[in-house]
């Protein structure tokens, strides 16, 4: 069983601050849905709301179609798992588990019985009978999803509850979260300010900056087709060019800049300060002038990083850019002080708006 | 101790111990001491303190169990000692009191701990401690005042129509019981205010969250978080109480007995001092054994109170 959550033109005050701005998105039944976003943007004052710990100053919230106002956290079928996962340190790991049970009126045995099939699902058989604070990090996490998830949530809601383990076992659990998800079908609403995480795991991400949801799209299109510039910055890195648009064509449009005019993608509405996006693994590297959008450099640092080599490098006229190349013996790795050519091809560059600010 | 020394230098630190060494000896110990010392001597004129008739016995303890009056037990018409009587009296309402301070105090420090907004918590808090720059002869008289007859809580309470001819309240254990109660209550709060203080909010709402209506949040995550503080509050107000005397005597009835009332008679009322201090190490060992007895049953360990 799982529902889906309308969050229609939310907004969250605290006093004169607005911490949630006319939110609108609508998630479906099954999905995983993440919210990101940097510290302080809202995530988890949305999941407050959808879970009845905070209400909503202005607009509605839905799930699975009925209206919310008005019930509590203990009639709402949520289940949250905080960020410090909150389990009860004086009850064994399996009462822990089966709280959501008791609270419905469970028999002792049945409780029991559900609780270990419920450690059995997150993997740690054993620890029924442990105290929580003879868990690591890592195992805690499995108990809290367990607890959530015995008492049949419609939806699971997660705020950052891997930002405490390590690299290792965080991509782990990731794995392990989403392969849960996909077992139970329940709706996850999963909140995290790393992007690899977000991408990774999610159906669709809600990219959020001050209380205000910048887009909200599958993965692959928040990272190939952002719709603003803070999306753009905050997955990924960029080359940035300030300048002024011009004349436009088939979704293409002129920008002129300090450092020569460019040919990139544009579908702007006008208004906002426009910039130039390209992305580094899109920046070419060539001894003479590419075809288009090209301009000279000047090495500054070339960093092995591994599986890519990242190369700075300053134009004539003053721009600092970075290109990033595949690591597979392709291109001539050049070396600081070479004198080359920077460039970029239109469809791989996006002219696009600043992100949204909070109270507009 | 090193800690002192490296912070102090050898001066200071060499003060405190000799201040804190000679506050433990002359004040704490050596008194104590020559009382328990004294407990075992019978009372005699001064001329025959040091003669035949001065050795050690129990002879002072042991009237703790004379005087036998008929008491009604169950239904039972049983010979109970006077004092004996008194004691599981002044254990009996020592403990409703300590119930009745926790019933008052647990939804209070719940509150300050919990509910109040941070910015309003030192308003309270000073609100709460008013009343204690008042001396507590002072307080307590109030209460008698309040309590009295023709008092004001008869009049209030026969004004608004919840009672229709004035109570008695200064009789019985009734007042003591009340005066208590207001005395120590501040002991009770404290505790367990920090207890629950210490408790992750989030556990709060994750209960909720599972489902789990208020009382059962209460019951099964804030209770066990809070209960050392209320084991320590508690010990604190029992013994407070039970060792008190001033509240018994201002607001006691004819028909209430005290034990510590017992130890003063026969200290100041019959100059024996010899007794009177048999009768107080007798209720200091009785009432740990009662509030050792009690944290058993309800599984409190010693270093649970400590922290
Ligand atoms: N109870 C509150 N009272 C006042 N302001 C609040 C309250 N809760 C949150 N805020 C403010 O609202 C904003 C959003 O907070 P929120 O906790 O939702 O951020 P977040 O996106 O979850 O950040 P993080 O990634 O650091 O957890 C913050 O600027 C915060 O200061
Ligand atoms: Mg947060």
């Amino acid at each position: 069983m799982s529902a889906g959550i309308e969050l229609d033109d939310v907004c969250c005050d605290f006093g004169s601050f607005r911490a949630v701005d006319h939110v609108n998105v609508s998630i479906q039944p099954g999905e995983f849905f993440s919210f990101l976003g940097p510290s302080g943007c809202g995530k988890t004052t949305i999941l407050r709301m959808i879970s009845g710990f905070t209400d909503p100053s202005a607009g509605m919230i839905r799930i699975g179609g009925k209206d919310m106002k008005g019930q509590r956290p203990n009639q709402r079928p949520t289940a949250l798992i905080f960020q410090n996962l909150a389990l009860f340190p004086l009850m064994p790991i399996w009462e822990n588990i089966a709280f959501g049970l008791e609270v419905r009126g469970v028999a002792k045995a049945e409780r029991r019985a559900k609780a270990e099939e419920l450690l059995r699902l997150v993997d740690l058989p054993d620890a029924a009978d442990k105290m929580v604070s003879q868990l690591s990090g890592g195992q805690k996490q499995r108990v809290a999803i367990a607890r959530a998830l015995a008492v049949e949530p419609s939806v699971m809601l997660l705020d950052e509850p891997l930002s405490a383990l390590d690299l290792k076992l965080r991509q782990h659990m990731r794995a392990e979260l989403r392969a849960i998800q996909k077992r139970t079908g329940v709706t996850f609403i999963y909140i995290t300010h790393d992007q690899g995480e977000a991408l990774a795991m999610s159906d669709r991400v809600g990219v959020m900056s001050q209380g205000r949801l910048q887009q909200v799209a599958n993965p692959r299109d928040i990272y190939n087709n952002p719709t603003n510039g803070f999306v753009a910055s905050f997955v990924g890195e960029n080359n940035i060019f300030t300048g002024t648009v011009g004349s436009e064509a088939a979704g293409f449009a002129r920008f002129e800049t300090p450092h020569g005019a460019f040919r990139a993608r544009a579908n702007v509405q006008g208004g906002r300060d426009l910039k130039l996006y390209v992305r580094p693994e899109h920046t070419l590297i060539s001894a003479v002038p590419g075809l288009e959008n090209s301009l000279p450099v000047t090495v500054t640092d070339v960093a092995f990083e591994g599986n890519f080599i990242s190369v700075h490098a300053v134009s004539q006229s003053g721009a600092t850019l970075l290109a990033e190349l595949r690591n597979d013996g392709s291109v001539a790795i050049p070396a600081p002080g070479d004198a080359l050519h920077m460039s970029f091809a239109a469809e791989n560059a996006s002219i696009l708006p600043d992100g949204l600010v909070r109270g507009e | 101790m090193s800690e002192l020394l490296r912070r102090y230098g050898p001066t200071l630190t060499g003060a405190f111990v000799l201040l804190t060494a000679f506050w433990l000896l002359m004040l704490v110990i050596l008194p104590n001491v020559t009382l328990f010392e004294a407990s075992f001597r019978p009372y005699l004129p001064v001329t025959e303190v040091g003669g035949p008739k001065d050795f050690y016995s129990f002879g002072n303890y042991m009237k703790f169990f004379a005087n036998s009056t008929d008491t009604d037990i169950f239904g039972f018409n049983l010979p109970v000692p006077i004092h004996v009587k008194i004691f599981f009296g002044t254990i009996y309402f020592s403990t409703l009191v300590t119930f009745i301070t926790f019933v008052i105090a647990y939804p209070l420090a719940f509150y300050l701990a919990k509910v109040v907004t941070p910015k309003s918590l030192p308003t309270l808090f000073l609100l709460l401690f008013v009343p204690m720059w008042v001396s507590e002869v002072l307080r307590s008289f109030a209460w008698w005042l309040i309590l009295a007859y023709k008092g004001p809580l008869n009049a209030v309470l026969q004004g608004v129509g919840i009672l229709d001819a004035p109570v008695r309240w200064i009789s019985g254990y009734r007042a003591i019981i009340i005066g208590l109660v207001y005395t120590y209550v501040l002991f009770m709060v404290f505790p367990i205010y920090n207890a629950i203080q210490s408790l992750d909010t989030n556990q709060i709402e994750a209960a909720q969250d599972l489902g789990s209506p208020w009382w059962r949040t209460h019951w099964r995550v804030i209770l066990p978080h809070a209960k050392p503080g209320i084991a320590s509050g508690s010990v604190i107000v029992f013994m407070l109480a039970a060792g008190s005397l001033l509240v018994p005597a201002l607001l006691g009835s004819p028909t209430s007995l005290w034990f510590t009332q017992t130890i003063q008679q026969w200290m100041l009322e019959a100059q024996d001092w010899n007794t009177g201090a048999a009768y107080a190490f007798l209720f200091l060992i009785l009432c740990t054994c009662f509030v050792s007895l009690v944290m058993w049953l309800f599984k409190v360990q010693l270093t649970d109170i400590a922290k």
